[in-house]
C-alpha cells in the first residue's frame, strides 16, 4: 500500500507531466489514488486541466526558438547602429 | 510629460511572441508572419523619436504591425491582379435538388464568434504570460505552445529536467491564478 501512496509534491509533479502526456501509467494510477483523499491536490489538478484546455482552444502561437534568436541578433545589429 | 517610456533593448524578449501571435491569426503563414514582425521592429526602431508615450510600447508596435499587414495584403493582391469571384449555382448533376438555403451561412454555426473569443483568449493568455518572470514565460511557451520535447528545451536553455519541471509548475500555478478572474 505504501508503494501506492505519494506526497502532494510528487502528485503535483505527475499532474504537471500529465498535462504534456508524459506521465507513465503507474504514475497516473498513483496520482488518482492520491486525489481520492487529498482535496488540495484535487483542486490543483482541476485548475491545471482547465489551463491546458484553455491553451488548446485558444490556438495561441509563438515564434520558435531558432527564429527568435535569429531575429534578436539581426535586431541587435540594427540597434547598435542607433545607439 | 510622456507616461510611457520606450526601450528597444527588451522588445524582442517582451513582444516578439505577442506580435507573432497577432500576425499569424491574420496572415496564416509562419514565414510571412516572422518577416512582418521583424520588419515591424526595425520600423519601430527607425521611428522611435516619433513615440510620444501616449500609448504603451506594445500598442505602438501593434499599430505599426497593422500597417505592415495591410501593406502585405496590398502587395499580394496587386500581384494576383484583380480578384475574381465565380459562382455557379448548378454545376453537376449531383447537386441537383440542393436548396439555395443550404448554401447560405447557417446562423447556428457560430464560427465567427468562436474565433473572436479565441483571439480574446489569446490576448488574455499573453497578458498573463507578460506578468511571469522572463525565464518562466520562455520555458512555459516552449513547452506548452511550441510543444518542444523536454530534452530539447533543456539543451537549448542549459537547464536540468527537474529544473524545467519546477519552472513549469510555478508558471502553471501563476497562470491559473491570473486567468482565473475571467476565464475559469
Amino acid at each position: 500500500m505504501s508503494k501506492l501512496k505519494i506526497s502532494c509534491r510528487e502528485a503535483n509533479h505527475v499532474c504537471d507531466k500529465n498535462q504534456y502526456r508524459e506521465a507513465t501509467f503507474w504514475e497516473k494510477v498513483k496520482l488518482n489514488i492520491h486525489l481520492i483523499y487529498c482535496g488540495i491536490c484535487r483542486k490543483y489538478s482541476a485548475k491545471n486541466n482547465k489551463l491546458s484546455k484553455l491553451f488548446k482552444t485558444s490556438n495561441v502561437e509563438a515564434m520558435d526558438y531558432k527564429s527568435k534568436e535569429k531575429l534578436k541578433s539581426a535586431f541587435d545589429r540594427e540597434l547598435a547602429k542607433h545607439q | 510629460m510622456p507616461n510611457h517610456l520606450i526601450n528597444p533593448n527588451n522588445w524582442i524578449k517582451a513582444y516578439s511572441d505577442y506580435l507573432f501571435n497577432y500576425t499569424i491569426t491574420r496572415v496564416n503563414d509562419r514565414v510571412i508572419a516572422q518577416d512582418l514582425v521583424s520588419e515591424t521592429f526595425l520600423a519601430g526602431l527607425k521611428s522611435m523619436k516619433n513615440f510620444k508615450g501616449e500609448a504603451s510600447e506594445r500598442t505602438w508596435l501593434i499599430s505599426i504591425l497593422k500597417r505592415k499587414i495591410i501593406d502585405h495584403y496590398r502587395k499580394i493582391n496587386s500581384k494576383k491582379g484583380k480578384a475574381e469571384v465565380r459562382m455557379s449555382y448548378n454545376t453537376g448533376n449531383e447537386d441537383e435538388g440542393d436548396w439555395m438555403e443550404e448554401r447560405i451561412a447557417d446562423p447556428f454555426d457560430k464560427t465567427a464568434q468562436d474565433t473572436m473569443e479565441n483571439s480574446e483568449l489569446g490576448d488574455a493568455i499573453y497578458d498573463c504570460l507578460a506578468k511571469l518572470p522572463e525565464k518562466q514565460a520562455e520555458v512555459f511557451k516552449m513547452k506548452t505552445i511550441l510543444n518542444y520535447e523536454t530534452e530539447t528545451i533543456c539543451n537549448e536553455l542549459d537547464i536540468t529536467a527537474s529544473n524545467l519541471w519546477v519552472i513549469i509548475h510555478r508558471a502553471r500555478t501563476a497562470l491559473a491564478e491570473c486567468m482565473k478572474e475571467n476565464w475559469f
